[in-house]
């Protein structure tokens, strides 16, 4: 029990020591989940909107097809990225075993869905009197999504904030994609991996509480930006 | 309009950015595949920044055990290797995945357990503990990942005549790293089989007073020999063969053996270099 204590007094000296292996790991974790957020929001926005907002025959079975991706293993998605992207597989020659660009593929293929799946949800619940209000007062199509997609702004938030909770959570892409080499791929994760096999409970505690500070401090800014 | 403009272009100027940084890389780098001895104990962390500073490759390493790291190597998706199973490896070779093998340096495997010593094997030989410890039932944590060490501690059951108790229900296979598993002994307060060096690591980690300790070694099969191994060009053309005799090289050098020699916990040497000089 006591390295409960140990540990939360651990991540506080490792952050203000500037322990060069902790920040090295902080940096690959942001920047590896900002691009995977970045992408999938790219992609996933506008697949959501078309999915929710249009009706077309085998929507409810694309519907069901993409909750069940809701719960892809991490280990999974890992496996399929590494068979895709290891020096042996089709896209072997761009050498992307064992990067950070590597990781993001992966958890953009694991946040896609969730953002696609929650945007959806939340275009198809937009009131259809907003439609036909604006349809009245002579709006063009343009108009039409562009309102809609505002008036479901805190919807979409909640998309982006749980596919990021999914991206900086996840452990196995991480590790099998990355390889969880020092300085370069070893993210807070795969490191909390590495110091709880090796026994050593604290470090493994202290990185979990930096962890946690990260997701905090995005939600913190976003809830700031939801009252503005 | 124009400020939605300016948005998107912004956006898609962030996923470049984020693109190119994540893609930045060194052209003298080397990747290579070692086993979680090698790792868990620090000995590359401590030996690689001498190597780099020497010859200006950047050396990264995944670490794993020595049968994913042979795989690894397989399917080149690494550029060299550091493993500790020699007759697999000589096999390796023989298929023509690897070229060159240097033997760097050794220490020995050790059976550890409970300081009470439940199943009363302090002592005995190899291949007695074993059967003592079968016929007692005590728990007994295997690796059970295909790494170096797994490969001897089956080939330890073989000699002892013992059938691979992979069924029974006191040998409990982790399927983690060496340091994890001795974690995993001392929760259970079982045997197990490290090498000396991680073992010396676990030592340290507990301040000295361990709950597990060595109760059977010395025995001539026990010896655990690490070796530098390049891939063969011709399985992998686009390995880095040239710096990875670079680093195989380094490794038997005498600066580099003087440093694994050097490197201590408790007072005790967790590796002993022994390459050959050419």
């Amino acid at each position: 029990m006591d390295f409960l204590v140990a540990g939360f007094i651990k991540a506080v000296e490792l952050l203000i020591n500037f322990d060069q292996g902790t920040w090295s790991a902080i940096c690959a974790t942001l920047r590896v989940s900002t691009c995977s957020m970045l992408l999938s929001l790219g992609a996933g926005l506008p697949a959501g909107f078309l999915l929710g907002y249009f009706d077309f025959k085998g929507k409810r079975a694309l519907r069901t097809v993409l909750d069940t991706l809701l719960s892809l293993p991490t280990v999974s998605v890992g496996l399929l990225v590494y068979a895709f992207i290891a020096s042996r597989g089709p896209l072997g020659q761009f050498e992307l075993l064992f990067t950070l660009t590597g990781i993001a593929i992966g958890q953009t293929i694991l946040a896609f869905p969730i953002v696609t799946a929650i945007t959806a949800s939340v275009v198809e619940g937009i009131d259809p009197e907003l439609k036909l209000t604006l349809l009245s007062l002579g709006a063009g199509k343009k108009n039409i999504i562009t309102t809609c997609l505002w008036e479901v702004r805190y919807g979409l938030l909640a998309a982006a904030v749980t596919a990021y909770g999914r991206v900086l959570t996840e452990v196995g892409i991480s590790m099998m994609v990355g390889g969880n080499i020092k300085y370069h791929t070893r993210t807070i994760t795969t490191a909390i991996a590495l110091e709880t096999n090796k026994g050593l409970f604290a470090d493994g505690i202290a990185l979990g509480i930096v962890l946690i500070s990260i997701a905090f401090a995005v939600n913190i800014s976003l809830s700031f930006l939801r009252k503005k | 309009m124009y400020r939605k403009k300016l948005i998107s272009t912004l956006l898609i100027l962030a996923i470049l950015l984020s693109f190119a940084s994540l893609s930045l890389a060194s052209d003298k780098s080397l990747m290579m595949a070692t086993t979680t001895s090698t790792d868990n104990t620090g000995l590359l962390d401590y030996l690689i920044p001498h190597f780099e500073q020497e010859t200006g490759i950047a050396l990264k390493w995944t670490a794993t055990g020595t049968g994913k790291a042979l795989k690894l190597g397989q399917n080149c998706d690494v550029d060299v290797l550091l493993v500790h199973a020699p007759a697999a490896e000589k096999a390796y070779i023989k298929k023509g995945y690897g070229k060159d093998r240097r033997e760097i340096m050794y220490n020995d495997f050790v059976i550890i357990g409970p300081v009470s010593d439940p199943a009363k094997i302090k002592g005995k030989n190899i291949s007695d503990a074993l059967l003592t410890i079968k016929n007692h039932k005590s728990p007994f944590m295997s690796r059970g990942d295909d790494s170096g060490t797994n490969k001897k501690e089956k080939l330890l059951w073989k000699n002892a005549g013992i059938k691979m108790p992979d069924q029974e229900i006191w040998y409990v296979q982790t399927g983690q790293g060496m340091l994890a598993t001795i974690n995993v002994a001392q929760e259970r307060a079982g045997y197990t089989m490290t090498d000396r060096g991680t073992y010396i690591k676990y030592q340290a980690q507990q301040g000295g007073k361990a709950p597990l300790k060595i109760l059977v070694e010395g025995d001539k099969i026990l010896l655990n020999q690490y070796s530098v191994l390049t891939l063969n060009p011709a399985n992998c053309p686009r390995a880095k063969y040239d710096l990875a005799l670079d680093f195989s090289n380094w490794m038997a050098s005498k600066s580099a053996q003087k440093l694994i020699g050097d490197f201590r916990l408790l007072g005790q040497k967790l590796f002993i270099p022994n390459a050959k000089q050419l």
